[in-house]
């Protein structure tokens, strides 16, 4: 099963190392990772998405709560949350025709093209990874110069909050 | 306050810490730590020969006394010489705080002259590293290494010190912190009081219980009140190759290791408990042969200070996060209270099978199928010459496992060998650490001619400082270990197990300055080894020819239940 994790790490040279040290160490598999500060300027938040069973995501969090400069991990996937992935998407769009029909698809999955040449556009798209992965299979019949994805983000639902 | 440079702050840091003894070598980037050290005297400094050996030293010191061993090497190649010896420690959980000497900071990239990068290097094999960003960190860097190692489940902590940061003068205020405050780690004190009770209350209803003791017992100093909980129930006892020594080696509950090379009654025992009590065993593969296969009429107590070792490779019905020491010391308390007790009828009966299993094997092996003597005569003979309390540091291989079938310990940390990552080359050094810091005990190093050549140019250290070990290699003139897995899955194809060109080790040992012996024959051996420990100032080295043909069991079948075991070449459960 599909598991997200979410680490608030010391904003500390290494620490990072050390999370994605653990994962290959341990033969824990790596979906996505994105990582970034967090208003408290010590801390830094890290997800991260991985595939396996009970026993192995159960281990995933016990060894990850043990690196010394990890400060608190949840299970996402445990509770209710919302998770969220940006995209930016290079097409070829050197036709009406093309350029019509990606527009419509875009319109239709809420994303925006945020740069346009003469032969291309760019769409930028927010959403769970699901729906990012169906807007491409939606494209299919478009010709893709290039994906960025930023990895997944996620929060828990209500009042439920991971800090300090 | 006083002024010191980086170099002063970590010697006196060390000493703050209560260090009296590090193991090291010296080279270009650790060279202001090595003239700090030379203007002082409250620390003391022994030069190894390969920076390997000082991470042993300084782990088996730890061992033994359960408090942090320091060892000191340069950059580069003396770091990487180390790696060995941080992996040996941290699969064995041992405190120990490794100080690598780092190029200058401003190097640290560029490929400088002996640059490793040994954060990056040591990181799957520490419990936590720290790199010196700037020479006021010193202290607090050393506070939190030896808070980190020791506390927790200890392990390893490598502190990295580019050698800008060391530089003599310039100087900075020192104060060493009187304690230490993680926001990210805090090892738990003691257990959940609600699932003790389950435990208790699960235990106190088997009538085939059986606990199971391993290395956190040891490490957690919890042998006496592990003792006092099985005299109190009258359970047997097992115990991993870790916990030698937890319950005493002679105590009739005791039922020896289980495991890959465990006793046959042990191994029984644990295949037909109803209820098994894990005190600080982590289930390790060589304990549990298949999985799948494991015990399967038993429900599983498990205790540990680290939440990472339950249910990992056996599930916990209850699992129990904690210091051993505190668990036992709780868990007595429920049982002196309770009005509840395991039912006798159902624990004599228990007892009664397992007195036919010790019948049965029982740890014979044959002495009349070789005119050489039998490795585990010698062990015996050690067991008998030392009244089963000296500290056995050992290497690896059968000369291990026959020590640890063989040697029957009076007292916990004193079975002294690298289980988790299997170091040749772990016995010398390790006997040595042991002896400097407890001269008036009988330190034995058993090893095979395989293992000790891995560290052998330790001999001169022990000439130098005077470190009068006794060395016991059983000689089978063949890495034996490797050597019995050709003959039992190879169809003896011994590829690479021989040696034909060993040292006359007498000779060898006396130009290093001690004492050698070769024992040829049974009958010659007691007294040998009489003579050799009577021999109190002098290292002493023991040559002992054993069969080659041996092989050491019981050995279990790979990927069967705990109770499919070889008995010997032709018998099989
Ligand atoms: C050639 C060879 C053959 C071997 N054969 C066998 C064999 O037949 N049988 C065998 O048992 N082993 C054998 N081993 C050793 C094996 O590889 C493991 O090292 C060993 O089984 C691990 O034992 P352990 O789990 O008790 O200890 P450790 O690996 O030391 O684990 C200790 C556990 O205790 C926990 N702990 C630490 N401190 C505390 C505390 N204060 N309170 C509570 N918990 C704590 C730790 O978190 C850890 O989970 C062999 C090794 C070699 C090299
Ligand atoms: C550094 C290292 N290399 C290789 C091994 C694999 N190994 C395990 S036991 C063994 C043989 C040990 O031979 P010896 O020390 O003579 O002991 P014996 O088994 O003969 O008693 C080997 C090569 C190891 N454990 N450690």
């Amino acid at each position: 099963m599909r598991h997200i994790i979410s680490v608030l790490l010391e904003n500390e040279p290494g620490a990072l190392s050390r999370v994605v040290g653990l994962f290959s160490q341990r033969n824990f598999n790596i979906e996505s990772l994105t990582v970034a500060p967090t208003d408290d300027e010590t801390l830094s938040r890290l997800t991260v998405t991985t595939q396996g069973d009970d026993r192995v995501v159960e281990q995933i969090t016990k060894q990850l709560n043990k690196l010394i400069d990890v400060v608190k991990v949840v299970d996402l996937t445990e509770g209710e949350h919302i998770e969220r992935e940006l995209m930016m998407i290079k097409l070829k769009a050197n036709n009406g025709t093309v350029r019509a029909e990606i527009k419509r698809t875009a319109d239709i999955f809420r994303g925006q093209v945020i740069d346009a040449t003469q032969n291309t556009f760019t769409v930028q798209l927010i959403g769970s990874s699901s729906k990012l992965d169906a807007f491409i299979e939606a494209l299919s019949g478009a010709s893709i110069l290039e994906v960025v994805r930023s990895g997944v983000s996620g929060i828990a639902r209500g009042e439920k909050v991971l800090s300090l | 306050m006083e002024l010191l440079s980086g170099a002063e702050m970590v010697v006196r840091a060390l000493k703050d810490e209560g260090v009296e003894n590090i193991y090291g070598y010296p080279g270009g980037s650790v060279l202001h730590l090595y003239d700090a050290l030379f203007q002082q005297e409250d620390v003391k400094h022994i030069l190894v020969r390969h920076e390997q050996a000082a991470t042993h030293m300084a782990d088996a010191y730890a061992r033994a006394t359960g408090k942090a061993g320091v060892a000191l090497v340069t950059s580069g190649p003396g770091a990487t010489n180390a790696v060995t010896g941080i992996a040996t420690a941290y699969m064995d959980s041992i405190p120990m705080v490794v100080i690598t000497g780092q190029v200058m900071s401003h190097l640290i990239g560029e490929d400088a002259f002996q640059e490793t990068d040994m954060i990056g290097i040591s990181r799957p094999v520490v419990k936590h590293n720290f790199s010196v960003q700037h020479p006021e960190e010193i202290p607090s860097i050393i506070k939190k290494a030896f808070h980190i190692a020791q506390t927790g489940r200890p392990g390893p902590v490598v502190v990295d010190i580019p050698k800008d940061m060391t530089n003599p003068t310039d100087r900075y205020p020192y104060e060493y912190p009187k304690n230490v405050k993680l926001r990210s780690y805090n090892p738990v004190n003691r257990g959940h009081a609600g699932q003790i009770k389950k435990a208790m209350d699960l235990f106190l209803t088997a009538k085939r219980p059986v606990i199971l003791a391993g290395g956190g017992v040891v490490i957690g100093h919890a042998s006496e009140e592990l003792r006092e909980l099985i005299h109190l129930t009258n359970v047997p006892c097992t115990n991993t190759l870790m916990a030698l020594g937890a319950l005493a080696g002679r105590d009739q509950n005791n039922v020896g290791m289980l495991g890959m090379h465990g006793s046959y009654e042990a191994n029984m025992v644990m295949h037909h408990a109803d209820v098994i009590l894990n005190i600080g065993a982590r289930f390790d593969d060589r304990v549990t042969n298949g999985t799948d296969k494991f015990c399967p009429t038993a429900k599983i107590i498990h205790v540990d200070i680290d939440p990472a070792s339950i249910s990992k490779t056996i599930r916990a019905d209850i699992p129990i996060v904690g210091p051993a020491k505190n668990v036992l010391d709780e868990m007595l308390a429920i049982v002196k209270a309770s009005n509840k007790q395991l039912d006798a009828e159902a624990l004599k009966s228990w007892w009664e099978q397992i007195e036919e299993w010790r019948g049965r094997h029982g740890g014979r092996y044959r002495t009349d199928d070789s005119e050489l003597m039998k490795p585990q005569q010698v062990i015996e003979t050690l067991d008998m010459v030392t009244g089963g309390d000296a500290y056995v540091c050992s290497d690896v291989g059968q000369h291990q496992m026959y020590a640890a079938q063989y040697y029957k310990f009076n007292h916990p940390n004193r079975w002294i060998n690298s289980g988790g990552l299997g170091t040749m080359g772990f016995g010398l050094p390790a006997a040595m650490g042991v002896k400097l810091n407890f001269p008036e005990a009988d330190v034995a190093c058993v090893t095979g001619e395989g293992s000790i050549q891995m560290n052998i140019q330790e001999l001169s250290t022990c000439n130098q400082y005077d470190i009068p070990v006794k060395v016991i290699c059983l000689n089978n003139q063949s890495l034996g270990m490797v050597r019995q897995w050709q003959d039992m899955n190879y169809e003896s194809r011994h590829s690479q197990s021989y040696m034909n060109s060993l040292p006359d080790f007498v000779k060898l040992v006396e130009s290093y300055g001690h004492v050698g012996m070769k024992v040829d024959k049974f009958s010659d051996l007691e007294a040998a080894m009489r003579e050799a420990f009577a021999l109190k100032d002098r290292l002493v080295f023991m040559d002992v020819a054993v069969d080659p043909y041996e092989h050491v069991y019981p050995m279990q079948v790979p990927r069967g239940s705990m109770r499919d075991m070889w008995l010997s070449k032709t018998e099989r459960t």
